[in-house]
């Protein structure tokens, strides 16, 4: 490989890290609100002030008399209409039978939030006065907002053909195995958690800008979308279309999280009322809509036991979820806890596992994917129930991880839960990390600090399954020897620009300069399936990879028709094909046989007149590329935390993670990625929840009560890394979006417990406030 | 409802318009001016995407009303950068530290660092932590962000007086507020 | 996000913001200062006025006294310092003889809200706000601050604790009048420490202290939270125990302890992040820290702010 990015990124600081930034820097970016549209419209929506009830009836009069409001729907209006008007579900791995979300509620609302009525108004201002003239008359009903509760037999029903609440029960892993496992064991240690339920937050909230062409009958929607393809083909589901009558373009967009990737009423009614008023309409959710409509992430509560031996070997663990689902199943929100075991293996040869699941419904807004999705729930428990029993063994936490490690001959390991791990050496990214953070000094430092606080120290490790699924990549080459590289994948935040850019310029050994990197287009990539569950660099990037490598053997085989040798003659360095040394004579005809052809000349034959015989003319190659398994990053991370034990005040003193995601293609980028991961994941441990009420009012509807880090509650993060490439993609790579996210939970909360231990505190259930922490304490005196 | 003819200057355009007595500033910009560059991220004056300079101070344009700065001088994003398009020394090193991933918070994030240095030229990681109190960012975990700002720091350093000033202990008074809390 | 529809009116000078809210007083209108507790209200729609009296443009209204009353130019004496109600949390800041002289005023001042909010925010709507856990009426009581106002019957001035309602009376500012200046009385013993909530940036426990001391004993304690209650309250038992004591870090230390002992943790604020009970606790480390804060500048002598980073 010739080191193209030498010039680029010459210095540690000079010059811009990433392509995307400078129009992000300068405000010339255009995400989705930026969008003007002199011709658009304003939609907003009439949202259910309960968390359940009947709808009587709904008073629009007022609010179509507003001047400047040119439509107020309800759900008749839907049901009259060509579109079907419901969210896409994937009932098909439910246990019951349930109606899908509609963009309107029939005549029942189920979590508070849900869209009744839509309005849409000339400008912003008007379509919320509107809003505020509809009235709606409401039969409030008993509501029911944790899974638990949802499952007791006088437990109020969200659906008749559900009546017990549950949408479905899995079970994953070997039960017998795991019963025997359990029949005689040495030891049983358990724990009972919660995952807190958690808002997303991306910084720009949705939005859409849905535009119709009668004449086409056809619809382009501009859309805050993780997943343009994916939104394209639910919302054909919901405007009861075919998908080639819709463009989704995804432009910048303001952080994804797993949110942006599902569909909402939002965008559907967007495109509905852009074809009811013939006019541009646009939606922007406010931060609070946001926080109300969902889709929330997490909310598991969760029993889960360990056998284990008084040496410390592993035997089996056993593992019952109640994940809530909220109001609907969005999607496949109601299906995935139904997967969530599959990483509870985490790092450990662990014989016998089963986990059984239940998905509930509850009077809360829809739960669905938030990065991380299922695999931070999974790693929470086993690396919580790991450390609860080293205590209750009476050793320490990484000894006893270290015996029950997965060793390095060991790959690909299958575990009971159906994950096939295919690389790793899971000893030492937990050795490096101990000896970043100094472990053995922490330990023999010993809880009392000089100041009166307890210092904590806390380990976890973790797996994380990463690039599932298919992803386009197409590189075209244009006729003067530019290139546009495209992928289904959407970049909001990772860089994909950058990396994809580097990527096929190593391949066609060409500057980045010359290289454009498209997304976000439905109309313009061949398909997709979009930016989630760290798959990008993985899927994507293995996708254009192929295709440059594709383009590249087609140009060779044109610069050998023109330099008169075989293509197997033809070498290739800094965008130049030649004969090879030792090669030349031969077939060559004469002196004006040209000794040397560029790319961009390469380019101009494949498209221009006379191509050689036996050759298609053009130079663009298209992959889908599907991974040949899954890649599993793992790592392992420490913290140190310091508590005083008068207010319960956690300071988180260090942080270090060591992650191994393969092949690191863009260093940066990914330290990035640890550092956003590892702050949410600490947000999550320490000060993040979403809650509700028993009515189902969500007291956490804003900034202003859900409590998303700010720069002075986090640590610096210190950074580390192992380097094991996969087998399973021609990269070498792992993902890295959602390390932090996983590991940050547990690591934490160990760290917290294992300052309290000695008053006899075993387990805490996050978010680690002051006050959870206070109460820890002062409970265990 | 009442409207009212406004005056003001735009990253030093003078431009008149006509709003309502509720027009937000930031929707005067966007929506009415053109000046995507700041952005909304809340409606409780939380998240500082929408940050500008209003004569001089970094303020939430979210929660200034467009009539109230009839006369004023107002600076977005878009007007960092010199005429000839070269970055600022701060969006310079915003890039440079990778400190933006998404860049939805990044017009505020830049605002803000502006006006902090403008007060503290050389502040410590934890005085830019707590100035950056009133700006959310989802993505970055902040760390490259306070890199970002001790690079621009460094990069607006007056060259002669760079070992004085980083030696910290010359602080002026203003800046250095005693500190009654965890912030 | 939006705030409903109202007319606004801009006044030129005070009387014409008294005529102005005269003129509209059919349309329920309401001052805007610095707009940061109005606006989002606007926004959120917890109010929902049909008028606004914009006071921005009133200079007459913004600076701070070298003891000479703001508007009128009367001299209030050199233990005083006059600040006109429109000056900002960042202007209080830039103070150098409000750090020197009201402590109390410029700690709490440093840690209220955030860099652009304290750019806009006035000293004047921040107490007429009195938003639960906003730290200015905190620092105002225990400053034994003096609020003054005029509106249609002239001018008045009101006692911190009359005026924020913490001696059990409602807010003492009357319909469409207008508060003009904070008079904070000089005393260098001062000091406010504060937990800040985590979402909200207010104070989950906010304790402002301002000690008179005459040769090492205490002479007179105003000890002040927020945070805690609907209203800013007087820890009269903490002071009580000071009163008298020397200072020291033992009676510090034991008057401090005695923070919670007239709240009921069942009448205080509660939520996800801190309940009632968490919130009286806290008082207790917080008043110690203030009072620590106000000792330490006894000890440094006037304008030093002592130790006060080694607390935190
Ligand atoms: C995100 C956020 C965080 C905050 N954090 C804190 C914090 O930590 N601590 C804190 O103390 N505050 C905090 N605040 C509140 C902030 O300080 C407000 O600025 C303050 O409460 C109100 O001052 P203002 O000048 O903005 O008043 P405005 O919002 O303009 O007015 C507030 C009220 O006072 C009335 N009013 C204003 N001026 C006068 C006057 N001169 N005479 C009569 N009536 C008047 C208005 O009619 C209105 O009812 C926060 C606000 C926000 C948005
Ligand atoms: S938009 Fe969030 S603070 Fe202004
Ligand atoms: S870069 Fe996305 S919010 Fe800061």
């Amino acid at each position: 490989m010739t080191d193209r990015r030498a010039d680029e990124d010459a210095g540690e600081t000079a010059g811009p890290t990433r392509r995307e930034d400078e129009a992000l820097l300068t405000g010339r970016a255009e995400y989705t609100d930026d969008l003007s549209d002199p011709n658009a419209t304003h939609l907003a929506f009439v949202r259910s002030e309960y968390g359940h009830a009947e709808i009587g009836g709904i008073d629009t009069t007022a609010a179509a008399g507003i001047e400047g409001v040119l439509g107020v729907y309800t759900w008749d209006d839907i049901a009259v209409s060509e579109s079907p008007g419901v969210l896409p579900t994937s009932t098909g791995s439910l246990d019951c039978e349930v109606p899908a979300h509609p963009v309107l509620a029939r005549d029942r609302v189920r979590y508070q939030g849900q869209p009744i009525a839509a309005v849409v108004a000339e400008d912003r201002y008007r379509a919320r006065d509107a809003v505020d003239a509809v009235s709606v008359e409401y039969d409030p009903l008993e509501a029911v907002v944790d899974s638990v509760a949802a499952t007791a037999e006088d437990a109020p029903t969200l659906f008749d053909g559900a009546p017990d609440n549950v949408a479905a029960t899995t079970d994953q892993g070997d039960r017998e195995a795991t019963e025997e496992a359990f029949a005689d064991p040495e030891n049983v240690v358990d724990v009972e958690l919660e995952n807190n339920r958690l808002i997303s937050s991306a910084l720009e909230p949705r939005a859409a800008l849905a535009e119709y062409d009668a004449a086409e009958d056809r619809f382009t929607v501009t859309m805050t979308s993780q997943s343009p393809h994916g939104h394209r083909r639910k919302l054909a589901h919901t405007l009861g279309l075919s998908e080639r009558q819709i463009r989704v373009i995804s432009p910048s967009v303001g952080g994804g999280f797993g949110h942006k990737g599902h569909h909402h009423p939002g965008e559907a009614m967007a495109a509905w009322c852009a074809r009811d008023l013939e006019r541009p309409v646009k939606w922007t959710a406010t931060r609070s809509a946001n926080y109300l409509e969902g889709a929330h992430g997490r909310d598991h509560r969760t029993t889960a036991e360990l056998a284990i031996d008084d040496d410390g070997t592993i035997r089996g663990l056993r593992v019952e979820t109640h994940a809530n689902v909220g109001g609907y199943g969005l999607d496949g929100g109601a299906s995935m806890p139904g997967w969530y075991g599959g990483l509870l293996s985490s790092q450990y040869r662990i014989p016998a596992i089963h986990c059984e699941t239940h998905a509930i419904f509850t009077n809360t807004a829809p739960v669905h994917s938030y990065r991380g999705a299922g695999r931070p729930e999974a790693i929470y428990v086993t690396e919580r129930l790991v450390d609860v029993a080293a205590r209750e063994l009476g050793v320490d936490p990484v000894e006893l991880r270290r015996r029950n490690v997965i060793e390095p001959d060991q790959f690909p390991y299958e575990t009971p839960v159906g994950a096939s791990y295919d690389s790793g050496d899971y000893e030492r990214g937990l050795e490096e990390a101990l000896e970043l953070a100094d472990y053995d000094d922490l330990r023999a430092r010993g809880r009392e600090r000089e100041d009166g606080r307890l210092r904590g120290v806390g380990v976890a490790c973790y797996t994380e399954s990463t690039g599932g699924g298919f992803e386009s990549g197409v590189v075209r080459v244009h006729r003067d020897g530019g290139v546009t590289v495209s992928a289904g994948t959407h970049s909001h935040g990772q860089g994909h620009g950058t990396t994809y850019a580097h990527l096929v310029a190593d391949v066609l050994e060409i500057p980045t300069d010359d290289i454009d990197v498209m997304e976000g287009d439905s109309d313009s990539i061949p398909t997709g399936t979009g930016t989630f569950g760290s798959r990008s660099t993985i899927t994507g990037g293995s996708a254009v990879v192929e295709s440059a490598e594709a383009v590249l053997a087609k140009a060779r085989r044109f610069a050998a028709a023109r330099l008169e040798v075989e293509p197997d003659e033809v070498a290739y360095a800094n965008g130049e094909f030649s004969v090879r040394d030792g090669d030349e004579g031969g077939s060559r005809s004469g002196d004006d046989t040209a000794d040397t052809v560029s790319f961009a000349d390469v380019a101009g034959m494949a498209y221009g007149w006379g191509v050689p015989e036996d050759m298609d003319p053009g130079l663009e190659e298209t992959t889908f590329y599907e991974p040949d398994g899954t890649a599993y990053t793992f790592g392992t991370h420490v913290a140190v935390v310091a508590i005083d034990p008068e207010t319960g005040e956690l300071e988180l003193e260090r942080y270090v993670a060591v992650d191994d995601c393969g092949e690191r293609l863009e260093p940066t980028i990914v330290e990035g990625q640890v550092h956003g991961g590892v702050a949410q994941g600490i947000g999550q441990a320490v000060s993040e929840r979403a809650s509700y009420d028993g009515d189902g009012t969500l007291l956490t509807n804003s900034l202003d009560s859900y409590a998303v880090p700010r720069a002075s509650h986090l640590p610096e993060i210190e950074t580390g890394q192992t380097v094991t490439p996969s087998p399973r993609n021609p990269l070498g790579v792992k993902g890295i979006g959602e390390a932090g996210t996983i590991a940050a939970p547990p690591t934490v909360v160990n760290a917290v417990v294992d300052a309290l231990a000695h008053l006899g505190v075993r387990h805490v259930d996050m978010p680690l406030t002051d006050e959870t922490i206070w109460r820890a304490i002062r409970d265990s005196r | 409802m009442a409207t009212h003819d406004i005056e003001l200057t735009v990253n030093e355009t003078e431009v008149e318009l006509t709003v309502d007595s509720r027009t937000l500033l930031v929707h005067a910009l966007r929506d009415e001016l053109g000046y995507t560059g700041p952005k909304v991220g809340c409606e409780s004056s939380k998240c500082g995407a929408c940050t500008v300079e209003l004569d001089g101070d970094a303020v939430k344009s979210c929660t200034v009303l467009a009539v109230q700065t009839d006369g004023a001088s107002v600076q977005t994003v878009e007007g960092f950068a010199d005429e000839d398009g070269e970055l600022h020394p701060i969006q310079e090193q915003f890039s440079a530290e990778h400190g933006l991933q998404c860049g939805y918070c990044t017009p505020g994030m830049v605002t803000t660092t502006k006006h902090l240095l403008e007060s503290n030229p050389d502040p410590s990681r934890e005085e830019i932590r707590k100035a950056l109190k009133g700006n959310i960012c989802r993505c970055t975990g902040y760390q490259n962000v306070v890199d970002a700002v001790e690079s621009a720091a460094a990069a607006l350093a007056p060259a002669e007086s760079e070992g004085e000033s980083a030696s910290g202990d010359d602080v002026d008074l203003r800046t250095d507020y005693p500190t009654p809390g965890e912030d | 996000m939006f705030p409903p529809q109202f007319d606004y009116h801009r006044a030129s000078s005070i009387d014409d913001a008294l005529e102005l809210l005269e003129r509209h007083a059919a349309d329920d209108p309401r001052i805007l200062a610095g707009g940061h507790s109005l606006l989002p209200d606007l926004k959120n729609g917890r109010a929902s006025p049909r008028a606004l009296v914009d006071i921005g443009e009133i200079d007459a209204l913004r600076g701070i006294g070298s003891g000479a009353d703001v508007e009128s130019g009367a001299d209030s004496g050199a233990d005083e310092t006059a600040i006109g109600a429109l000056t900002t949390y960042a202007d209080i800041l830039e103070s150098d003889r409000l750090q020197r002289h009201a402590p109390v005023l410029t700690d709490a001042t440093s840690v209220l809200a955030d860099l652009q909010i304290r750019n806009r925010g006035t000293i004047g709507g921040n107490l007429t706000a009195a938003e639960p856990g906003a730290d200015l009426p905190a620092a105002t009581l225990a400053a034994d601050a003096t609020v003054r106002v005029r509106g249609p019957d002239g001018e008045r001035a009101i006692d911190a604790a009359a005026f924020l309602g913490a001696d059990g009376s409602e807010p003492a500012l009357r319909e469409r009048e207008l508060v003009t200046e904070v008079r904070v009385p000089h005393v260098e013993a001062g000091g406010y420490a504060k937990k800040t909530h985590p979402a909200s940036g207010y104070a989950m426990v906010g304790v402002a202290a301002v000690l008179e001391t005459d040769d090492g004993t205490i002479t007179d304690a105003r000890v002040a939270a927020t945070g805690v209650l609907e209203r800013v309250v007087r820890l009269a038992a903490v002071e009580d125990a000071l009163v008298g004591a020397r200072v020291e870090s033992k009676t510090i230390e034991a008057a401090a302890e005695r923070a919670g002992e007239t709240i009921e943790p069942a009448d205080a604020r509660s939520d996800d992040h801190a309940s009632g009970e968490f919130r009286v606790h806290l008082l207790s480390t917080y008043a110690e820290r203030a009072l620590e804060r106000a000792v330490d500048r006894v000890a440094a002598g006037a304008g030093g702010t002592g130790t006060a980073g080694d607390l935190e």
